[in-house]
């Protein structure tokens, strides 16, 4: 009776898939066991895993579960003569070659440089159909939660779980807390996925996600495509939440069809059966909820050093004498400090130096051509690189042209990979620079020790290419 | 893991808040194939100047820090990304606990795992750690509790599986293995196998 009661209570999206998950339910003295359906894989937070399960005498549990890319310390720059990758340094090279070494070993299908399917690993999952609705997704890495755009239960582990994980297919849980953040209206034209995630980031805080599964949900959402929803999922974790929700629909349906990992024919009917039932019910209960008016978001970009610190690009920076307390004083001056800017400054006109246009949160196709209408036929002023996030894409955008696009810009095209997101692989910036960034984080040194990092969307970013300067892709002379 | 029941020292007070895990450890030091070694990374571009000189007036270089095993630091400790290597250098520096009033979701998981423990204290303990730097202090995972400087202990929740493990020096790799039956009859059930 209790079982039966408790299947008719109204139930969110999360607690769905975690309730399909619990192998062995909580208790005050144990966290839950939770199954893993899907583990990504990439070279830097899966060295000393492996060397776990070596040193333990321990086999992979589910091969067929576990896929891996190299994607964070490879070149995206060109092979050399001879058709050799040129690595940033030994270092990066001798890890790579380590990830190809514990997937031979273990049994792991890689998709290694060169590879048609190699990519970043929150690129790749959706792209081959692994992600799906329902399932539970790990990697050691914290933009695990893009694939919270399927309705998957995504998020990232670290290195200790990732053995665990390819130890047992399970991890050790407490369930978090939910929050949905409904977003009304619809976006204006020309305002984009990035932009509103960054008005959400900014309106909550970089820690107001802490504890908690964020479910995004309201028409605006439901108006996006799915690369739009990965771009919004993705940086759950830019406000503490470890894994964003979207709700299963016919965009999301429509995008897995023919995957070459999603079931075919009847076997995807039945799935797809299975996959309507996920979205919350009607009087599911959310531990917190916020709402956000889509029609009030403009073009954002960040002017500090944490992705909360997101003013619309018109908007001048705050001024940390009218801060509420102490703290937020502080962190506020020392930004500024950080990022060279005066309290007050308008960041319109401001000069760049790079432009960075890439990363899982925006290098998938849609996000090229976003940065391609604005490039096209205009030349840029300033070091422009354009990275794809994974072979088929970059296969795909030169398919359409947008190569030519770039490259007759002055931007550089380049191979797939994390590439000046993280400045692992030899793509960083100079001390002092500035680059505006289609990336995930604006921390101290992210893209090279002393960069200065303002994230935007692909638009925003291809406007202050080819202005030299942070411009508004609203309003572009020439 | 070394077990971890009692720990008594002095703190280093890292005033700042949301110090993310690029800054504890910058991702060019990611490319290592182990865990060793990663303390002299800890807090790189905070410590050093860009010649790799140490900076004098950051606060793991003043002579006071020496054998310091507990960092207070300021709200939303450790967010970012899902780096262990930012545990592991805290531990390979000599820290054994983290104090914050907040502490990052993945950071504390990852710290979890590593011998280090995370410490939330509400906003007036804090206040009092924040402003005693150096002070000497006792904490306790018997009753999860910490001597406050100038007096008075402050209380701490910690998750009771993640309190046995780190009393008793265990990961939990050995609890998920044990559960092997129940997720063989967990992917029986789902016609898999």
């Amino acid at each position: 009776m209790e079982a039966e009661a408790a299947s008719h209570r109204p139930r969110t999206l999360f607690e769905k898939v975690w309730d399909a998950h619990v192998v062995k339910p909580e208790t005050p003295d144990a966290p839950a066991v939770l199954y893993v359906d899907l583990h990504l894989v990439h070279e830097v937070t899966s060295p000393q895993a492996f060397s776990l399960l070596a040193e333990r005498g321990l086999r992979l549990r589910r091969p067929d579960r576990t896929l891996a890319t190299m994607d964070h310390s490879t070149p995206t720059t060109p092979r050399g003569p001879g058709g050799a990758w040129v690595y940033g340094d030994a270092q990066a090279e001798a890890q790579v070659r380590r990830l190809s070494e514990n997937c031979r070993s273990f049994g792991v299908e890689l998709h290694p440089l060169g590879d048609a399917a190699q990519g970043i690993v929150h690129v790749i999952g959706p792209e081959l159909g692994a992600t799906q609705p329902g399932m539970t997704v790990v990697c050691g890495d914290s933009h695990t939660a893009t694939h919270g755009a399927f309705g998957a239960l995504a998020f990232g582990i670290g290195t200790s779980e990732v053995g665990y994980v390819l130890a047992a297919q399970c991890l050790l849980q407490r369930r978090p807390r939910t929050l949905r953040v409904n977003v009304d209206g619809r976006l204006p034209a020309g305002i984009g996925a990035k932009d509103l995630v960054l008005a959400i980031i900014a309106k909550l805080g970089v820690g107001g996600g802490t504890g908690h599964v964020a479910e995004y949900a309201g028409p605006a959402i439901r108006a996006l495509g799915m690369e739009a929803r990965m771009t919004v999922s993705n940086m759950s974790i830019e406000m503490g939440a470890r894994a964003g929700m979207i709700a299963p629909d016919d965009t999301t349906f429509q995008y897995l069809s023919g995957r070459a990992k999603t079931p075919r024919g009847e076997a995807f009917e039945q799935a797809m059966a299975s996959w309507r039932a996920l979205p919350s019910d009607a009087g599911a209960r959310f531990d917190r909820e916020v709402s956000l008016d889509a029609a009030a978001v403009e073009p954002m970009i960040t002017w500090g050093t944490n992705p909360a610190q997101a003013i619309p690009v018109t908007a001048a920076v705050p001024d940390p004498a009218l801060a509420a307390d102490a703290g937020t004083r502080a962190s506020l001056e020392s930004a500024l400090r950080y990022m060279g800017f005066t309290p007050g400054e308008r960041l319109l006109g401001h000069p760049v130096d790079v432009v960075f246009i890439g990363s899982c949160t925006n290098s998938r196709l849609p996000d090229l051509r976003e940065a391609a209408t604005v490039m096209k036929g205009r030349k840029v002023r300033l070091r422009t690189l354009v990275v794809p996030g994974s072979a088929a894409v970059k296969r795909e955008a030169e398919a359409e042209g947008l190569d030519r696009i770039f490259r007759e810009s002055g931007a550089e095209w380049r191979e797939p990979g994390c590439s000046m997101c993280i400045a692992m692989n030899g793509d960083h910036l100079e001390r002092g620079q500035y680059c505006v960034s289609t990336s995930n984080r604006n921390f101290e040194g992210r893209q090279g020790a002393g960069g200065r990092t303002l994230l935007a969307s692909p638009a925003t970013a291809a406007a202050a290419a080819v202005a030299g300067a942070v411009a508004d892709p609203r309003r572009l002379e020439g | 893991m070394e077990p971890l029941r009692k720990l008594r020292s002095r703190t280093v007070v890292l005033a700042k808040d949301h110090v993310d895990t690029d800054q504890i450890i910058p991702a060019r030091f990611l490319k290592c194939t182990d865990k060793k070694g990663l303390g002299k990374a800890l807090f790189s571009d905070w410590r050093y100047d860009e010649a790799g000189a140490p900076r004098p007036d950051f606060v793991l270089n003043r002579p006071e820090a020496r054998g310091a095993s507990i960092l207070v630091a300021g709200d939303n400790f450790g967010c970012g990304s899902s780096r262990e290597h930012a545990p592991w250098a805290l531990v390979d520096a000599g820290f054994r606990a983290v104090l914050s009033t907040s502490i990052a979701d993945i950071f504390k998981n990852n710290a979890l795992k590593n011998g280090l423990l995370p410490v939330v204290v509400e906003p007036a303990a804090h206040a009092r750690l924040l402003a005693a730097p150096g002070a000497e202090l006792a904490i306790d995972l018997a009753d999860l509790s910490l001597t406050l400087p100038g007096g008075g202990v402050a209380h701490f929740p910690l998750d009771a599986f993640a309190r046995y493990c780190l009393m008793n020096g265990v990961d939990e790799l050995g609890y998920i293995l044990a559960e092997a039956e129940a997720i063989s009859a967990f992917e029986r059930a789902r016609g898999e196998r």
